[in-house]
């Protein structure tokens, strides 16, 4: 089994998703189920394949260096939970 | 048997485009909290990256000064983890293919000697945004304006073996990426930064467990927190102890590293090629266009100090430290002795500006006018004694050369009749030294050279005081 | 024929005649999302107040001379596009009181042609989801049969057209989201070429996937909408130098000679015989106009579902990374501390199916797994487009099933995820290989409920789908059969 309780937990943590103790079992169980599905992969063969990270064969454009900057804190500021003297506010950082 | 010690150096260099890196935003430092902030650095929905040409460039020119492999075809990837200075939740960079590969660095020790470098890889990404503790109680402010600055990490391969060859390398990058104008080099406000691992090995044996070291922003914090590393873990290791692989940060008010361990989670960063950008491609025109900007390189320089301005090789060492320096030294040494002004920039005008805590960009005296003093002194229109004081008269009041030494009547009195009729006026006031120097108490020249020179208030030219001197005295 | 039945060609001749204006179509619009929305619930957000001010302006630029196509023409959103002033939730309580300052591209360009937003619509949470049920905001309801699911994540934009809430809307198709909700719903729905669309603004779910495109009623207007929608956006470093096009231009072309495959795979076990039997006479309607149809084979198909499975959640792990209580969404009320602010407003703001995907993908990315499914996944997926290259060398459209079986009922594969997964079936290969697809409506099933035929293409070849579609609608009728919703008793 690859989804057990434990992996669940692991992982929701590194998700930053606090899943409640009873809720665990049954996400374990749909989990597994969808690793299930995708397990079929491991079995096809791909020696020499390369990987496809992206539909589009092109490079990657470039923007020239000049300012576009709309000075619009108060808007882009204006749905912030929690927000003072133009900072966003969060519990204390601890570093 | 002795420790050997194993140090490699992570550097980040803040790439000093107008612009950051995905986005059109001001990278100028300062500014009100998250003024410098559009929906792409603030991680707005739907809002997606577009590469900045510029820090491509400045990621080329690093590249080609240090003998570099450039990767044709390069890779941004996502490095996953929550934290509020990280608006997205994963920071861009690059992992498995960056813009800059193999390189080297020709490091100049303080002994003298040399030493070649290895740089590993040098990969562009973004800067994260800055939290603020102070204001707030029990809360910090989330500040996003550094969010997104282009960042250049230099990773350079565990070659140094000391704290002295470390310093020396993290001050030829530094002077490099000053004088590719690629980097403002500003330590204390974080636009050069240094991560240092350090291990120990017996000497032969394989390397050690290391310890990153963390928050080293100056070149004095780098060499006592290696010097304080090296002596922890020998301690350990000569206890029978081990090594803890882990990141340790440099507390400078108590001279120690401390562990972050605990505060640092059990990283899975689970990085991924960025959907949102394609392949970084260069092509040969770009990298060529590149080139012919770059401009002439520290190593170069120095070379050509001692050569073109017969200088030492520590003055051209000194000289070419900085770029703005050496373009400095070089208006002031046009046609006049490149020794006597090397001499004048390295002696007068650093300590001048050092004492007055000056930035050489805002030097009250031009490089121009440092020229005609000592063209002056050259040409023997004034004495060096004279020029100094000119010198701290135009540095603190500012002025013209001649206009000083004309309003001042500063002009050296070369007329052999004036100075020989003080010569006369001196020896014949001083009959006793006299007749004691001619009976052979030569030092006693001194004496009279002094007191002729204080009768002329310095303006009489001190070779001709001394020929006329001796002159008047054998002859008396 | 009533005027919310009008096609976009038939409401810009109305216009243009001055036979209604844009506020009395706009009214007349408003009042059938009062009547039936509340049945439908398509609608997250209706902006009555602003559509008319919107459809005023429209009018006035009319008066003045202005005669473009979309001009004064009503539409809605699908509630991933942010919409500069009015809210865009994606779906989730994440994002439910979110008020972006900016507009998507897609929003700009429809804004400017002089488009009237009538307002934002219902959709799957994030786009994560085949059946419209995983919204916050509640599932949307199949026009044709209440009891249905519309299918997802463009159910709202699909619903909408349907029931002839607005003639036009806009959708985004990750894997299948625009296709499969305009089968269910019995309308025209084109996934364009990746790159063709600019995301941005556009709220991603899996980046290297997502594409927004057209729903409408018909391939005319989804080629009329797109002609806008197409364009190089220097914002979308994703974007394609040649998107833009002129998708009306080969729109008559007969389809004599055209070279069909049908991919036996697309006709395999599990696929509902009602479904199987009519788009065989849809492939016969081709076949009729001259086409020449051949069977092929896509051997990795039967792989895109798991491939998609790894890879299109590794991507939302980190796309929604953002979404984190700090700048704009959801707060979890008085966390103890930083951890529990994530952790907290994470759980409460995103759905069960939201939460699933985001840990199905962090863990395919973590440390030890990646090469065993992230990159495996990568490399199948160069089979998978391998297999489109080698099927578009001999035919020029590929044809079969939208998905493999009608509409659902409400609640009907809730219990187990896989199943509902799998209803994505035929239409996720195409995203994964980037290529255009549409979907066609081509009949009903003998309880009345649409099914969709599914046109694939070779990139760029989008404007030869909306040419064979619009030739196939030319001949058929089922594309004109409305639904007769009623309002909801009270």
């Amino acid at each position: 089994m690859a989804f057990d309780q434990d992996t669940v937990r692991r992982t929701a943590h590194l998700a930053r998703i606090a899943l409640p103790q009873t809720e665990i079992p049954a996400v374990a169980d749909q989990l597994e189920r969808i690793m299930g599905l995708v397990e079929e992969l491991r079995a096809i063969e791909t020696t020499d394949v390369p990987i496809m990270a992206h539909p589009l064969d092109l490079d990657q454009p470039l923007r020239p260096d000049t300012v576009v900057n709309q000075d619009q804190r108060e808007v882009l500021m204006a749905s912030a939970p929690a927000a003072e003297h133009g900072l966003f506010l969060v519990p204390k950082v601890i570093e | 048997m002795d420790w050997e010690v194993v140090i490699g150096l992570e550097v980040h260099a803040q790439l000093n485009t107008t612009t950051k890196i995905f986005c059109g935003c001001p990278t100028a430092f300062g500014a009100e909290p998250n003024l410098h902030t559009c929906p792409v650095c603030l991680a707005m929905p739907g809002a997606l990256p577009v590469l900045n040409g510029a820090a491509v460039d400045k990621a080329i020119a690093l590249g080609l000064a240090i003998g570099a492999e450039l990767n044709r075809h390069s890779i941004f990837a996502r490095k996953n983890y929550f934290y509020p200075d990280l608006p997205k939740g994963y920071q861009i960079s690059q992992y498995e293919l960056p813009v800059v590969g193999k390189g080297a660095l020709t490091v100049q020790l303080p002994d003298g000697g040399e030493k070649v470098v290895g740089v590993t890889r040098a990969h562009l990404e973004e800067d994260a945004g800055k939290s603020l503790h102070e204001a707030f109680i029990g809360q910090s402010g989330i500040d996003l304006n550094r969010a997104g600055t282009p960042l250049l990490e230099i990773v350079s391969e565990p070659d140094m073996r000391s704290s002295v060859e470390a310093v020396a390398y993290l001050k030829k990058l530094h002077t490099l990426v000053r004088y590719l104008d690629i980097c403002d080099g500003n330590m204390q406000e974080g636009s050069f930064r240094c991560d240092a691992n350090v291990s120990l090995r017996r000497p032969g044996a394989p390397y050690g467990t290391r310890a990153e070291i963390k928050n080293l922003n100056s070149f004095r914090f780098l060499e006592k927190a290696i010097e304080y590393e090296i002596v922890r873990q020998r301690d350990i290791l000569e206890s029978g102890g081990r090594i803890v692989q882990e990141t340790r940060l440099y507390d400078a008010n108590r001279d120690e590293t401390r562990s972050m361990r605990g505060k640092e989670e059990a990283n899975d960063y689970r990085y991924f090629p960025d959907p949102d950008l394609l392949p970084l491609v260069l092509d040969e025109s770009r990298i060529e266009r590149v080139r012919e900007t770059l401009p002439e390189l520290p190593d170069a320089r120095r070379m050509r100090f001692m050569r073109q301005y017969a200088l030492p090789a520590y003055d051209a060492g000194v000289l070419t430290a900085g770029r703005t320096l050496a373009d400095y030294y070089e208006q002031v040494a046009v046609g006049v002795d490149g020794k006597l002004a090397a001499n004048w920039v390295m002696g007068d005008l650093l300590g001048a500006l050092n004492k007055a805590g000056v930035e050489l960009e805002d030097c009250p005296v031009s490089a121009g006018k440092l020229r005609l003093l000592v063209q002056r002194i050259e040409d023997q229109t004034i004495s060096g004694k004279i020029a100094k004081d000119i010198f701290d008269e135009l540095f603190h009041r500012g002025g013209e050369v001649d206009a000083i030494i004309d309003s001042r009547g500063l002009r050296q009195i070369t007329d052999v009749a004036a100075i020989a009729a003080m010569v006369d006026a001196i020896v014949t006031a001083h009959p006793q030294q006299a007749a004691d120097f001619r009976a052979g108490k030569d030092k006693l020249l001194g004496f009279f050279v002094g007191q002729v020179m204080k009768a002329s208030q310095g303006k009489a030219n001190p070779d001709q005081v001394n020929a006329i001197l001796l002159e008047h005295l054998q002859k008396g | 024929m009533e005027l919310h039945e009008f096609s976009l060609r038939e409401l810009r001749q109305g216009l243009r005649n001055r036979d209604f204006s844009s506020v009395e179509l706009t009214t007349v619009l408003l009042k059938r999302i009062s009547a039936l929305n509340p049945a439908l619930n398509a609608f997250v957000t209706v902006t009555e107040s602003d559509a008319l001010a919107a459809a005023a302006t429209a009018d006035a630029r009319r008066a003045a001379g202005e005669d473009g196509p979309l001009l004064g023409i009503p539409m809605a959103h699908k509630d991933i596009f942010c919409t500069a002033g009015v809210r865009t939730t994606c779906g989730s309580r994440m994002l439910e009181h979110f008020v972006a300052p900016y507009n998507a591209t897609v929003v700009e360009r429809l804004t400017a042609e002089g488009m009237v937003m009538l307002g934002k619509l219902n959709m799957d949470e994030f786009a994560m989801g085949s059946s419209n049920e995983t919204s916050y905001f509640g599932p949307v309801r199949n026009p044709w049969h209440t009891g249905m699911v519309p299918g997802g994540s463009s159910g709202g934009s699909a619903a909408a057209v349907a029931a002839g809430l607005v003639p036009v809307a806009t959708g985004t198709d990750t894997g299948g989201s625009i296709r499969q909700p305009a089968a269910l719903c019995g309308i025209t729905g084109i996934k364009p070429t990746y790159g063709r669309v600019s995301r941005y603004g556009m709220i991603a779910f899996a980046s290297s996937l997502d594409q927004g495109g057209p729903m409408a009623r018909n391939a005319e207007d989804c080629a009329l909408l797109l002609n806008v929608m197409a364009a190089h956006d220097p914002r979308d470093s994703t974007s394609h130098p040649a998107a833009a096009s002129d998708f009306l231009r080969g729109l008559e072309r007969p389809l004599q000679g055209l070279r069909v495959g049908v991919p036996e795979e697309f006709f395999g076990v599990g696929l509902d015989p009602e479904v199987a039997a009519t788009v065989q006479a849809g492939i016969a309607e081709l076949a009729r106009q001259g086409a020449a149809v051949q069977s092929i084979r896509l051997p990795n198909n039967p792989h895109a579902v798991s491939t998609y499975y790894v890879l299109a959640p590794a991507e939302a792990s980190s796309n929604l990374a953002r979404f984190d209580g700090v700048r704009y969404t959801h707060r979890a009320p008085n966390p103890a501390d930083l951890t529990e602010l994530y952790q907290q407003s994470r759980y409460e703001g995103f759905g069960a199916e939201v939460r699933r995907r985001i840990l199905v993908g962090t863990y395919v990315l973590s440390a030890g797994y990646y090469d065993a499914y992230y990159r495996k996944a990568q490399q199948v997926r160069s089979l998978i487009r391998e297999d489109f290259r080698r099927a578009f060398a001999e035919v020029d459209v590929i044809v079969g099933p939208t998905t493999p079986t009608p509409a659902f009922p409400l609640g009907a594969k809730n219990a187990d995820p896989v199943a509902m997964y799998l209803a994505d079936i035929y239409t996720i290969a195409v995203n994964l290989a980037g290529i255009p697809a549409l979907s066609v409506p081509c009949g009903f099933t003998a309880a009345g409920l649409p099914v969709g035929m599914q046109l694939m293409g070779d990139y760029f070849a989008d404007d030869l789908l909306l040419n064979v579609a619009h030739r196939y609608q030319q001949e058929t009728q089922w594309h004109r059969a409305h639904p007769s919703v009623h309002a909801r008793e009270a």
